[in-house]
């Protein structure tokens, strides 16, 4: 399994990180070495296998919807790069029509 | 007596409690120790000096009044950066959150802070918990206190070291394919993965939710006990924990039947090529032990475990890729500055925030999660999943417990596996298989190879901690591997 420098441009788009130009290239090496040692999982006839997502045996949790106490607005800001009248500050999402 | 430091969680307990240490000497000395050995190790990434002799004097405060209710009262202890910590930053490793400062305590450390433990500080992890070295902290790597060239393991490396080193009575890991086991094995500590689901991993930030889960580095196994007893439940912020009772695991040390008449199974696959002759000697001279002591030993099989790692690396990154998406530079964390929109917001502040190792993984998780590829990779993993716990079920018909190495290898040098991260994966080929399995598993220090600890692994079917931990307990009586000091630190 050999990536190309454009599926590197792909995933790295899908996954929001702003890849330099040598770790796209170190990227597809590395990532492509990783999937060729992947392909041995193929060997394994799995068809009538059902997936394992989780190993709890627990299904469904439900519990009582009760209100509990909360982080006050300020709590929730503490950490924020930038905030403003109580709100997190971000540049444009939306463009001008 | 012989050193504060060199105490036990269980000896500092009951000299707390007949009050002939207090918990202010006992955490000086260590506060003592942190400042003389830290600047070889470097296994705490944020000391909290203040704090703990404040938890401290309060320990003494509740201790004048007689006996603790709470074990871990007064007892000073380490936590992985990866806990969240109210008031403490908790960076993960990570250059993304380094002034992080949560405004509130996981479930584990909300527990331990109202039982009265004392908090020396915030160890040292690989990046997100992602390595098996501590090299890809955003901080620099922790040391071996047995060899200062060579790496603690990882990721919980900082609290394995600080545990060897004596900077701690014990400290908390996470273990999400070996990350508590594989550093106690190269510190020569002793490291519990629990079953999954039998602690909280609410405040455990998270890297593979299904596998991730808290477990202790201690000095031996008795602590290891003591410890998984002070932090297992169930928990209403976590829906995957049971809802089944804690039972006394320091009890079972001594109720459980120990290793007379235990069906011990040995994995043919673990010996094959892929571990170290020293470290297979000594793990096999540790097998012949058990068989003195009574246990009868068989060879078995668990033929998918050699396809574990790709399994592995295809499941956690994938998850991790999900997980790891909060980072965006709004709410919190780095923000990376010059962006005209959110998107370029979001890309440059990740790219900023985040290492080379957390980076290939959101990248390796997005591509086996990604259209066109989900059933080959990430499906096909799952099904194979599924296959690496039934050949552990059908392994438990025969055997009471599965005895091997934790580790192919002792620990390597710092810079080994830089440039080869494949060759750093398939260092948890052992450890790996018991996450996905969702089975208890403990590290146990089992001899020397060239001066460096070996660990043996004791792996036990789903919520028999108790029959692990007594096994455990019964090889640690007999032998006294752990009681040796770490030799690059002083003494």
């Amino acid at each position: 399994m050999s990536l190309t420098l454009k599926q590197v441009e792909e995933i790295a788009e899908l996954a929001r990180l702003d890849l330099s130009r040598g770790e796209k290239e170190r990227f597809r090496d590395q990532l492509s070495a990783i999937l060729d040692y992947a392909e041995r999982l193929q060997q394994l006839d799995t068809s009538d296998v059902p997936p394992t997502a989780q190993v709890t045996g627990l299904v469904g949790v439900m519990r009582e919807d009760v209100i509990t106490a909360s982080f006050t607005q300020d709590e929730a800001l503490a950490n924020a790069p930038q905030d403003q009248d109580g709100f997190f500050v971000v540049p444009t999402v939306l463009e001008e029509s | 007596m012989d050193k504060l430091t060199d105490l036990t969680l269980h000896e500092a307990r009951r000299l707390l409690d007949a009050g002939e240490i207090r918990s202010v000497e006992l955490t000086e000395a260590f506060l003592n120790r942190i400042r003389a050995v830290e600047p070889r190790l470097h296994a705490f990434l944020t000391p909290t000096p203040e704090m703990a002799m404040e938890q401290a004097r309060a320990a003494d405060e509740q201790l004048r009044k007689g006996p603790a209710e709470n074990p871990m009262l007064g007892l000073p202890i380490a936590l992985k950066d990866i806990l969240s910590t109210e008031g403490t930053r908790t960076t993960c490793g990570s250059k993304f959150l380094e002034n992080y400062i949560p405004p509130w305590d996981g479930t584990v450390v909300a527990k331990l802070r109202k039982g009265g433990a004392v908090f020396l500080g915030k160890t040292n992890t690989d990046e997100f918990a992602m390595g098996s070295s501590t090299e890809n902290s955003a901080y620099g790597p922790t040391r071996n206190p047995w060899d200062l060239n060579r790496v603690p393991g990882g990721s919980s490396g900082g609290s394995a070291a600080a545990v060897a080193a004596d900077e701690c009575l014990a400290a908390l890991g996470t273990d999400t394919g070996g990350s508590v086991r594989q550093p106690a094995a190269f510190c020569g500590v002793v490291g519990l993965k629990p079953t999954y689901g039998r602690v909280s991993r609410y405040g455990l930030v998270a890297f593979a939710s299904s596998l991730d889960q808290i477990g202790p580095l201690s000095k031996d196994v008795r602590d290891a006990a003591l410890f998984l007893e002070a932090i297992a439940g169930h928990d209403r912020n976590d829906s995957t924990t049971a809802p089944r009772p804690v039972p006394s695991y320091t009890a079972a040390l001594h109720e459980s039947r120990g290793v007379e008449g235990l069906r011990i199974g040995v994995p043919g696959e673990w010996f094959g090529g892929g571990v170290s002759p020293e470290v297979a000697e000594v793990v096999q001279a540790a097998i012949a032990r058990l068989e003195g002591m009574g246990a009868s030993i068989r060879e078995i099989h668990l033929p998918v475990s050699e396809h574990a790692i790709p399994i592995y690396y295809l499941i956690a990154p994938a998850e991790a890729s999900a997980n790891l998406a909060r980072y965006d530079g709004v709410r919190f964390g780095l923000r990376a500055g010059g962006a005209d929109d959110i998107w370029e917001l979001f890309a440059r502040s990740r790219e900023a925030g985040f290492g080379a190792e957390v980076k290939r993984r959101i990248m390796l998780g997005t591509y086996a999660l990604s259209a066109g590829y989900q059933d080959a990779y990430y499906k096909k993993a799952q099904s194979a999943r599924t296959l690496i716990k039934q050949s552990f079920d059908r392994a438990f018909e025969e055997v009471d417990l599965i005895v091997g190495p934790t580790t192919p290898s002792t620990a390597f040098r710092l810079g080994e596996h830089a440039n080869d991260p494949l060759a750093m994966y398939l260092e948890d080929i052992y450890t790996i298989p018991v996450n996905l399995a969702g089975l208890p598993a403990i590290s146990l220090p089992c001899g020397f190879a060239q001066g460096l600890p070996v660990g043996l692994q004791m792996i036990a079917p789903a919520w028999e901690e108790e029959r692990l931990l007594g096994a455990a307990y019964r090889y640690e009586q007999a032998t006294d591997w752990h009681t040796r000091a770490a030799s690059a630190v002083p003494t």
